[in-house]
């Protein structure tokens, strides 16, 4: 990570808030605060993985990043060529060309592919929708994503249902890439498979981003498998960034207290693993009414006086690059 | 071993369903005992049969379940007295017998905290029915100190006012306590855990899976663990029982499972599951294929099609376990030279 | 090698859909009712088409052989003024399926689009297409043809149209609404947004077809409901006019304490007529509503 990369993927101050509605006229009584004020930037090339529990707007942020979902307020920047545009002020033609530089694999397989449609159709539309007309040319492609992922042609003709979950996400993973995008964000690609089926995906999606050079966010809950894809690691607690790092970094040195207990949290399948746990107490509050101060406070076992009142900044900390929301860190200047 | 040492001792267990007057076997030949006291883990993938195997011991599935067992035995242990129940013989699955059975000497806590609960219902009186239900004569207000007393000792806080809550006041974590605090609240002598853990965040695990290692230390209950996490069996269990397709193909201690698995199944299913603190490079062993649809196997070892060591033997006919060391049970031919057993 | 293989796809692409045609044609073989309920259907139908084209003389008053009971001439009898009872079932038969299907398909085609905008765009499109429905409901039929009547000044099949159609898309709107909502949260959903596809695209390309079935199965229950709704109002007096044969309209002449006591079959025929096609359509949406829905393949 030492030499200069370029970055693909400028996110500034991000903020996804959700409005609660009441009433038959929609009055907003409150938001979801699902992305707080969330930086960071993507190289080009890396797998930035980003980890959290469930609420955490993890998978939000992924969502926001390809707008999916509108951004109430902040920037994010994507790399055009050396040039930096804003993609949430971009306008339907606009959007409609990034569609092909940003591509996303989801959660559940099962319901990715519509059930009604045969694989074939799936495919095709896609690449009918972005302009390619023949259709040798289109079937060329198809062949070209499925070879990537290891699924015979003559399977495009059956319906989803006649697939394992496993071949699935593979097929899932190979739409996504038909339209050559250059930025692959995936949410939770694993957590719905099998465990002896995960590793087959997770190694693909390794070869495929080395064959393609492509740039992955990896969006997931456990930690192992996060670590196991990424360079480096986002964890993220009620919509705010509390640590980058280097991936190698945060299991070696992790600096948030969240950090710490979500590495102790994760059971290790080994007998002779003496590791103490330190089981963190309560629950992640609500995304609607956050703490004041630092939003992990309540659950932080080294809570001082100043983290009750004062959101922490992110600070530098430590090996390049490593940076993090707490103010035990504090003392280094950012 | 006598009959108080073992709680549950179950032998050769089948579990048929039947769909569009075709029969599939879910569950093949399952025998493993449980030593009271002690957790045993069922590991697998889903499918497996490792929920199946559990429900029709608890005699949980439907009318198109035909399960059929040598001896499911449950040895209740009352004041130094052992009494022996047999299970298999029970014929009715919702008759008395069984019903007097769940609850006071042996409960289920289920998978998903947000539908084992009824929303219409406040939480404490959900706990208290159970208690209702089996000891006849006794008060509400007996009832409701009793929840309260559970309530304090799983963690719950405030009590005296998460007893009037409804579910949806609660997080996923908290139900899920109220969920074991209702398959606690008569006593149980054995728990069945169906991956009481995996709706949950890690952080949240964590919590109660202390929880449940206090209940077996503490207060000596016996604890069978479903799962497909190997981290969680690690940390939780005494005996580890691998399953693959509908068969034990793995069983023995904690340690005979992991310092030496012996069945390729097993030794891929560790393999194969990324862990913290791996090298830069280093590859994930993946276990080709996908799990077979139970009701196109043929006869011969269930996992031959996946394995890297399969021979021509290991798909005619089907496997024995074989004892490769006292306790440590594996379905595998490659040990063909050990003794065969149950 | 793309030239060959596209053929190839191609081909397997079509001999895949017959093969699940045939399958969903055996399933619905199997369900025994279902096809006697569409044999029903197809025997009346070919029977009442039959009798309009070959010109049955259903409106010609006979006085000397009125109310005349069945006979080998007029197998169903004659009507209070002569005519022959057979030729009118008939004909009214196609008046009253015409009735029933149209109205049906029509309604189903508004409350489907209704349903599919306020489904997936949700927010102030859903809330002033639900409130409209709820009008539309709150409003009795009855008083809506009679102000029809009163506003046109006739009674005609035309009104009966209208007023079916506007009055009966409800349920399937409803039903496509709920739908919609939940599968617009469908993951597949995301995905075509993730391409960039169009909200009209995803709306009838990729989420319609997963409602079809329901809507199919409404709409022929449906053709049931508006027939039933055509004899009841026309038997009242307010439907068709009477020149214009229906089943309904044909009831209507057995409105009398004597004609009921007395000519039992100017009621029991047409009174048949109704009930056999309306079971035979409700078992037939059964048996459709097991082959088409997609859960349980």
């Amino acid at each position: 990570m030492s030499e200069k990369q370029e970055i693909i993927f400028q996110v500034k101050d991000l903020q996804t808030w959700f409005p609660i509605t009441k009433g038959m006229f929609k009055k907003v009584v409150g938001h979801v605060k699902a992305i707080d004020g969330v930086s960071l930037e993507v190289y080009k090339g890396e797998t930035l993985g980003i980890v959290g529990e469930s609420g955490c707007g993890k998978s939000t942020l992924g969502k926001t990043m390809m707008m999916l979902e509108r951004a109430t307020g902040g920037s994010v920047m994507f790399n055009y060529g050396g040039e930096f545009k804003d993609i949430t002020k971009f306008n339907s033609k606009e959007m409609f060309d990034f569609r092909q530089k940003v591509q996303m694999v989801f959660q559940d397989p099962y319901s990715a592919l519509n059930p009604q449609k045969k694989i074939y159709t799936s495919f095709e539309e896609p690449l009918k929708v972005h302009g390619m007309k023949s259709e040798s040319e289109r079937e060329e492609r198809m062949r070209q994503v499925l070879k990537m992922v290891n699924i015979q042609p003559d399977y495009l003709m059956r319906y989803p249902h006649e697939f394992s979950g496993g071949q699935r996400q593979r097929l899932c993973i190979a739409r996504a890439l038909e339209v050559m995008p250059e930025v692959l964000i995936c949410d939770e690609p694993v957590s719905a498979l099998d465990v002896s089926i995960q590793a087959q995906v997770l190694n693909l999606m390794k070869d495929i981003q080395k064959e393609l050079n492509l740039t992955y966010l990896f969006i997931a809950h456990d930690l192992s498998v996060v670590q196991y894809m990424s360079d480096r690691i986002v964890v993220m607690y009620l919509g705010k960034i509390v640590e980058i790092a280097d991936s190698h970094a945060l299991y070696d040195e992790p600096l948030h207290p969240y950090t710490r207990a979500l590495l102790s949290a994760i059971p290790v399948p080994d007998i002779h693993n003496t590791k103490k746990r330190q089981v963190l107490q309560g629950e992640v509050p609500s995304p609607i009414h956050k703490p004041t101060g630092c939003a992990f406070h309540n659950r932080c076992p080294n809570c001082m006086e100043i983290c009750k009142t004062v959101d922490p900044a992110m600070v530098h900390h430590g090996a390049e690059g490593h940076q993090v929301a707490c103010h035990l860190y504090g003392k280094d200047k950012t | 071993m006598d009959s108080k040492e073992i709680i549950l001792d179950v032998k050769n267990l089948n579990t048929t369903f039947i769909s569009d007057r075709k029969e599939v076997k879910i569950v093949k030949n399952v025998s493993f005992q449980l030593k009271r006291g002690h957790a045993l883990a069922v590991v697998g993938e889903s499918g497996c049969g490792k929920s199946v195997t559990m429900n029709s011991i608890m005699r949980f599935l439907g009318r198109n379940a035909v399960i059929k067992a040598d001896s499911v035995q449950y040895n209740a242990l009352h004041d130094g007295k052992v009494t022996e129940y047999h299970l298999e013989q029970i014929e009715k699955s919702h008759g008395p017998e069984m019903r007097a059975l769940r609850g006071p000497e042996m409960s289920m806590v289920f998978q998903d905290p947000m539908s084992s609960l009824n929303p219409v219902y406040k939480v404490g009186d959900q706990v208290a029915e159970g208690l209702l239900q089996h000891n006849k004569g006794m008060t509400k207000q007996q009832a409701k100190e009793k929840v309260l007393e559970m309530f304090k000792k799983l963690g719950i806080p405030d009590p005296e006012e998460r007893i009037n809550s409804y579910p949806h006041q609660f997080s996923g974590g908290m139900k899920q306590r109220v969920v074991i605090a209702i398959a606690m609240i008569c006593n149980p002598e054995l728990i069945i855990c169906d991956e009481p853990t995996t709706a949950l965040d890690v952080t949240i695990q964590a919590q109660i899976m202390e929880l449940l290692k206090e209940m077996q230390v503490q207060d000596g209950k016996s604890i069978i663990l479903i799962t497909h996490n190997m981290g969680l069996v690690a940390e939780m269990a005494d005996e580890v029982c691998v399953m693959y397709m509908g068969r034990v193909v793995e069983f023995g201690s904690l340690a005979d499972v992991f310092d030496s698995p012996s069945h390729p199944y097993t030794r891929a299913l560790l393999r194969s599951v990324p862990v913290l603190g791996l090298a830069d490079g280093q590859k994930l062993e993946t276990i080709p294929g996908a799990t077979p649809n139970p009701a196109d196997l043929k006869g011969g070892c269930e996992f031959a099609g996946r394995c890297e060591e399969c021979t021509g033997a290991c798909r005619e006919r089907d496997i024995p376990m074989f004892e490769i060391s006292p306790g440590h049970r594996v379905r595998c031919l490659k040990f063909k030279e050990c003794q065969e057993v149950q | 090698m793309s030239e060959t293989a596209t053929v190839s796809i191609k081909e397997q692409n079509k001999s895949a859909a017959s093969s699940l045609m045939k399958k969903n044609l055996r399933k619905f073989l199997r369900n025994k009712l279902a096809v006697l309920g569409l044999v029903v259907i197809l025997v009346i139908l070919v029977a009442c088409v039959a009798g309009a084209l070959l010109g049955v003389d259903y409106s010609t008053p006979n006085p000397p052989i009125m109310r005349q009971a069945p006979s080998g001439e007029h197998i169903f009898g004659t009507d209070t003024i002569g005519r022959d009872l057979f030729a009118r079932v008939l004909f009214g038969g196609c008046y009253s399926i015409f009735i029933g299907v149209f109205c049906a398909v029509l309604s189903s085609v508004l409350g489907a689009v209704l349903g599919a905008i306020a489904g997936y765009f949700g927010k102030w499109a859903d809330m002033i297409i639900v409130r409209i429905s709820e009008i539309f409901q709150a409003f009795p039929q009855l008083v809506l043809v009679m102000m029809l009547v009163a506003i046109l000044k006739e009674r005609s099949i035309n009104n009966m149209l209208f007023v079916f159609v506007i009055t009966g898309w409800m349920t399937t709107f409803r039903m496509v609404r709920n739908e919609f909502m939940s599968l617009k949260n469908e993951t597949y959903v995301k995905v075509c947004e993730a391409f960039g596809m169009s909200r009209s695209n995803v709306m009838f390309k990729q989420i319609l077809p997963n409602v079809m079935t329901p809507i199919i199965v409404s709409t022929t229950t449906n053709v049931a409901y508006f027939i039933l709704q055509e004899a009841s109002l026309s038997f009242i007096g307010l439907g068709v006019s009477d020149s214009t044969p229906t089943w309904g309209n044909i009831l209507n002449a057995a409105k009398s304490i004597d004609v009921v006591q007395n000519q039992w079959w100017l009621w029991v025929f047409p009174g048949l007529a109704i009930s056999l096609f309306v079971l035979a359509i409700n078992f037939f949406g059964d048996g459709l509503r097991d082959v088409l829905d997609a859960k349980q393949q």
